[in-house]
């Protein structure tokens, strides 16, 4: 089973079908939020804090980090934030731009191994991009389309997901370090589009032996209550695969998917974390009836992160 | 509803046909648009009052209800299908009287962006709106947007992009228009998630369309704008 390590300079995050499911914050993103754009763009960087502790604090285990807004200065942009997100918190980030330059630069000031989002199947961004990804010991996300476009055929997107792996192996990448994203489309468009993603990531997962990561978002554009199908569709796709998602740890109903999730694949041993958050107390220390006792030789009570003894 | 019972479009005077084929066309029945629409021509309406009293008020309806959020995505591309189910009954009809659509516009995604939900919305507004629409598809370069103006001669050119980094194409189309002295012969749209007020005016396009609502209103006006000024 494929295993991606990501890290900052003091924490490393696994990426894997037998690990806790990985949450990539997506906040970070000028894309469609009008006041963050203005704001970084003129180097207030206030939410950009906000929106990095808040991902966290909610259960972020990396962070996506974007800085794309119209007629600025993108790389230099990209590279302030990662350093800046990384003086506030020790969680790896996913660096996200489609301007290689701006991919550099933030490389280049980013402390750790982090994964690059991301490199399509077109020749000449595999060209550019490879090269970055392994002079800087990074991992990266791999879009399986090329210069045809996207293809409706899960075959055709195999093919390309293929092909970026052997490509990543060519220029000394290794496997586990290509993260392929599915491409979900929008089901409000397209009625195949979550029945095609489970079945390529299934293929992904058994047949190319690589880690997946998607945005969860995407896939319920159009239509109302987003966040009740982003859930259903991230418990979905992680039974049939998914091992990471950039999404929004902040709405509830997609981080309680992923948590359900991580117990019903194991991956959340003895259900401990569900627990811890799910307990129905009285707070815990507090004494009472429906409070969990209290180990205090033990230093603390709820619920060990392992069985004690 | 248990007792829901066959409406009989023919039993219907026409102001009540024309309102019950703007709810049918609400909620993307395509069969009984395609009837309302026969019945109509049947009674010695013209296929241009068919046109602008009962698809496209209708398809406004649905234009101005998706705006404000009332109706998603599934349901205007479901309306959109009934709309051209009628169009279809009517194109031959119009063809054969001259009758001119309210403008042409060639639309397409700028090269290297491959989406186009938004920009497949915004054709299916525009047609509904009474437009003629001709879509370039996704991936489209200049020479292509150049060749197809040449070719049908539209008010309007609209451009799509998704991606900051496929955006700044619509400059690189709009620099090739000026090249060739014709920029000034096409009301230019722009839209696309990234995209906002601000950037539409540093490429120099005519208007940025927010969504596909907005898109096939500012279309109406533009050109509606500069047939006035004609």
């Amino acid at each position: 089973m494929a295993r991606t390590v990501i890290s900052s300079a003091t924490r490393e995050v696994v990426i894997g079908g037998d690990q806790p499911f990985v949450i990539i914050g997506e906040r970070i993103n000028p894309t469609g939020r009008k006041i963050l754009a203005e704001e970084m763009k003129n180097g207030d960087f206030s939410r950009v804090e906000r929106d990095a502790l808040a991902q966290v604090e909610a259960g972020a285990q990396m962070l996506d980090v974007n800085a794309g807004i119209p007629l600025a200065d993108e790389p230099a942009i990209l590279a302030s934030t990662i350093q800046l997100v990384q003086s506030l918190t020790d969680v790896p980030l996913s660096i996200d731009s489609s301007i290689v330059e701006a991919l550099e630069a933030g490389l280049r000031v980013y402390k750790g191994k982090a994964l690059v989002n991301s490199v399509t199947g077109e020749d000449d961004r595999l060209e550019r991009v490879l090269p970055l990804v392994r002079r800087y010991g990074a991992a990266v996300v791999a879009i399986p389309n090329d210069e045809t476009g996207i293809s409706f055929d899960i075959d055709v997107r195999f093919a390309v997901a293929k092909m970026i792996v052997e490509r990543a192996l060519d220029h000394g990448i290794p496997r586990e370090d290509v993260v392929v994203d599915p491409l979900v489309m929008p089901i409000g468009a397209a009625p195949s589009a979550g029945r095609d993603a489970f079945r390529f990531l299934a293929r992904l997962r058994d047949e190319l032996g690589v880690n997946t990561t998607c945005g969860a978002s995407n896939v319920s554009f159009g239509l109302p209550n987003r966040e009740g199908i982003n859930g259903a569709f991230l418990s979905m796709a992680i039974a049939s695969g998914l091992t990471s998602a950039i999404t929004n740890p902040l709405a509830e109903g997609v981080r309680q998917a992923v948590m359900a999730s991580d117990v019903l694949t194991g991956n959340d041993r003895d259900a401990s974390r569900w627990i811890r958050a799910f307990r129905p107390v009285t707070a815990v220390g507090e004494v009472g009836p429906g409070a969990r006792r209290v180990n205090a030789r033990r230093g603390g009570g709820g619920a060990p992160s392992s069985p004690v003894g | 509803m248990s007792d829901e019972q066959e409406l009989d479009l023919t039993s219907l005077d026409d102001a009540e046909l024309v309102e019950q084929m703007h709810n049918d066309l609400y909620d993307g029945l395509a069969d009984e648009v395609a009837q309302g629409t026969n019945i109509l021509l049947g009674r010695g309406w013209g296929p241009e009052k068919v046109l602008a009293e009962a698809l496209v008020e209708g398809m406004r309806i649905v234009g101005v209800d998706f705006r404000d959020g009332i109706l998603f995505v599934p349901e205007v591309l479901l309306a959109a299908n009934a709309m051209k189910r009628g169009m279809a009954i009517l194109r031959p009809l119009l063809a054969a009287t001259g009758a001119k659509p309210i403008g042409k516009v060639v639309i397409g995604t700028v090269k290297g962006d491959i989406h186009d939900i938004g920009k497949n919305l915004v054709g299916m507004m525009l047609e509904g709106a009474g437009f003629e629409v001709i879509d370039l598809g996704i991936n489209t370069d200049a020479d292509k947007f150049l060749a197809a103006l040449e070719e049908h001669q539209p008010d309007i050119l609209g451009m799509s992009a998704l991606l900051t980094t496929t955006m700044p194409y619509m400059k690189t189309v709009i620099a090739a228009l000026k090249e060739r002295g014709i920029r000034d012969k096409y009301i230019v749209l722009v839209g696309g998630a990234p995209l906002n007020e601000e950037f539409s005016q540093a490429v120099g396009a005519d208007a940025y369309c927010r969504d596909a609502a907005v898109a096939s209103e500012t279309a109406k006006r533009l050109v509606e704008a500069r047939r006035a000024a004609a």
